[in-house]
């Protein structure tokens, strides 16, 4: 496989004061272009960590990502990120939350025009142009995360990053958004790779699921294939085989092997 | 922002004009029925104001309305000063002119210290508010400076400017910029994390940051501070005037006094107190339409 996202032998340890914390222990992965990925784990095992160390949000305190053969050093729109709470930015419109990330990554490859149209073409694109001049604080809760999702496409990401796109939302909502987000998908054909704690959606929407150990040191513990032909259909997968025992797996390895930590005192 | 929304199909305008003609076909409300809320409105947010201000005039009449009265009753005030109340911009005079023309002096005194501290207050706050390290060394700085009286600045800025003006323009400014750079610093320091995650991501510049994310996300904590601020100014420019002189509202009460014109001292007051309500009134109404659409998330 040709990795098109690499993450290589990555340490991470937070210290403060005088104590250190070691959060990521060696995690190793490789994501081919195209590729889907879910990063599923129990509550503070690292997670959203390494998404934010991918992002550059965070940096690594050994090893390196590489994106596209470079190495990953700080935050930038090739590796747009999807936040849990959606981040709009309250004072502008959905239109301008979009538009500004389109005027900062395409100011000048396009013209005012087609910037114009490109962002009312990322709005369509997670059907939210009817809402276009609404303001964050009047649209649903799964409203904003379309717009969020919007925004990200919007800056042409080599890799989209999601930590729990739908993990505030109802279980109707995030249903309609997950189908979305395979219809983006399959679409567009972007890299993706997505932090979620839930099985179903991890099984539902990836090609692989990267399932990481408790912490403190986390790291990959397995990563399993599901070898789902797309477009994927959730009603049609209720009683697939490979669907349960893909499911079967990822619930095995949470609860059997890797307990919470909690629940296994 | 800039670009009309250029794909608006005309059907649905056709449709909303067509709607609006319908709605104009609809029985129009009687004229009484149109002046109704209006009067009520008027009715319960000016009656009992004046209300208030009728029964205060009262005791007040009465409580001076007799001969050897130290201060003048309302009805002294009015016969004694009505020239005051009647013109307000009348102009006789270097030191006789309408009260009208000595506020005006008085808020352009405040209009430039009140500015400079607006603009140094955002922009230092904002800096302090950045970083945590300014925050820790300015902090206690601005609490103990800010604790100063307005008038006590006075003989430090009449030594450094040897000018009356510049000088009341420096009190104002010292007073008014307190509370704004604090505001701002805090706005700042409570910009949600995730505004900065989104600012990184997509790499805006630090002027960038400033004007698109700190700005609109610090605005409530802003004018916050510049309503205390402009408080403070009105405050301190009467009383920086009194002692340097000049046209302002300030001098004028104190001249009054020293040639006992205690009813023109009455008149100043009123006229102070309601340029003080304007002012507030003008900065909270600027804020109420800046911010809108800020705190909402
Ligand atoms: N800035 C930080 N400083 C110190 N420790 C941190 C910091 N950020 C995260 N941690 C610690 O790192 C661990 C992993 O946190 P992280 O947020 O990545 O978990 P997560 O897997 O995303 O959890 P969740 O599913 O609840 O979101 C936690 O124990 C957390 O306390
Ligand atoms: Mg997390």
């Amino acid at each position: 496989m040709n990795a098109y996202l690499k993450l290589d032998r990555i340490d991470k340890s937070f210290k403060r004061g005088g104590t250190t914390s070691e959060v990521l222990r060696d995690v190793n992965l490789e994501i081919a272009q195209g590729e889907f990925v879910s990063i599923i784990g129990h509550s503070g095992c690292g997670k959203s960590t390494l998404l934010n160390i991918v992002a550059g949000l965070a940096d690594t305190t050994k090893g390196v990502v590489f994106l596209d053969g470079t190495a990953v050093e700080e935050p930038g729109p090739d590796r747009a990120v999807v936040f849990q709470n959606h981040s709009l930015l309250p004072w502008l419109t959905v239109y301008d939350n979009v538009r500004l990330a389109v005027d900062k990554v395409f100011g000048r490859a396009k013209s005012k025009a087609e910037r114009h149209d490109w962002t009312l073409q990322q709005l369509e694109l997670v059907h939210m142009g009817h809402a276009k001049d609404k303001r964050p604080g009047e649209i649903s809760g799964g409203m904003k995360q379309r717009v969020g999702i919007a925004r990200a496409l919007a800056m042409q990401p080599k890799v989209l990053l999601m930590d729990e796109p739908f993990g505030a939302l109802d279980a109707l909502t995030r249903a309609h958004l997950q189908d979305s987000v395979m219809e983006i998908h399959a679409r567009l054909g972007n890299t993706v790779l997505m932090v979620t704690h839930d099985v179903d959606e991890a099984v539902l929407l990836s090609d692989r699921i990267v399932m990481m150990t408790n912490g403190p040191a986390a790291t990959i513990g397995e990563v399993l294939d599901v070898q789902l032909a797309r477009p994927r259909k959730r009603l049609d997968l209720v009683n697939n085989q490979t669907y349960l025992s893909a499911r079967a797996a990822v619930l095995e390895f949470l609860y059997a092997r890797h307990k919470a930590p909690s629940i296994a005192a | 922002m800039g670009m009309p929304a250029r794909k608006l199909e005309p059907v649905p305008a056709a449709k909303a004009a067509g709607a609006a003609v319908v709605e104009l076909k609809r029985a129009t409300p009687g004229f009484a029925d149109r002046v109704k809320p209006v009067l009520t409105a008027l009715w319960t947010n000016l009656l009992p104001p004046a209300v208030t201000i009728a029964i205060l005039l009262g005791i007040w009449q009465i409580a001076f309305d007799r001969p050897g009265a130290t201060l003048p009753a309302p009805t002294v005030v009015w016969s004694q000063a009505f020239d005051l109340i009647a013109e307000p911009f009348y102009v006789a005079g270097s030191q006789d002119m309408g009260l009208g023309w000595r506020v005006l002096t008085s808020l352009q005194r405040v209009a430039v210290g009140f500015g400079f501290a607006a603009i140094v207050g955002v922009l230092v706050g904002a800096i302090v508010g950045q970083s945590v390290w300014a925050m820790r060394g300015l902090d206690p700085v601005f609490q103990i400076l800010r604790t100063v009286p307005p008038l006590a600045w006075l003989p430090i800025s009449l030594a450094a400017f040897r000018d009356a003006n510049p000088s009341a323009i420096f009190v104002i400014f010292i007073t008014a910029i307190w509370p704004i750079l604090i505001n701002t610093a805090v706005g700042i320091r409570n910009i949600p994390q995730d505004y900065r995650n989104v600012a990184q991501v997509l790499r805006l510049n630090h002027l960038e940051f400033f004007v698109k994310i700190m700005l609109p996300a610090a605005a409530p904590y802003i004018f916050t501070g510049l309503r205390i601020g402009i408080g403070l100014a009105w405050l301190a420019i009467v009383a920086a005037e009194m002692l340097t002189g000049g046209v302002g509202i300030g001098f004028f009460i104190w001249d009054a006094w020293n040639s006992s014109r205690i009813p023109d001292i009455v008149v100043a007051l009123v006229y102070i107190g309601l340029v003080g309500f304007a002012l507030d009134r003008m900065v909270a109404f600027v804020a109420t339409r800046v911010t809108r659409g800020t705190a909402a998330n």
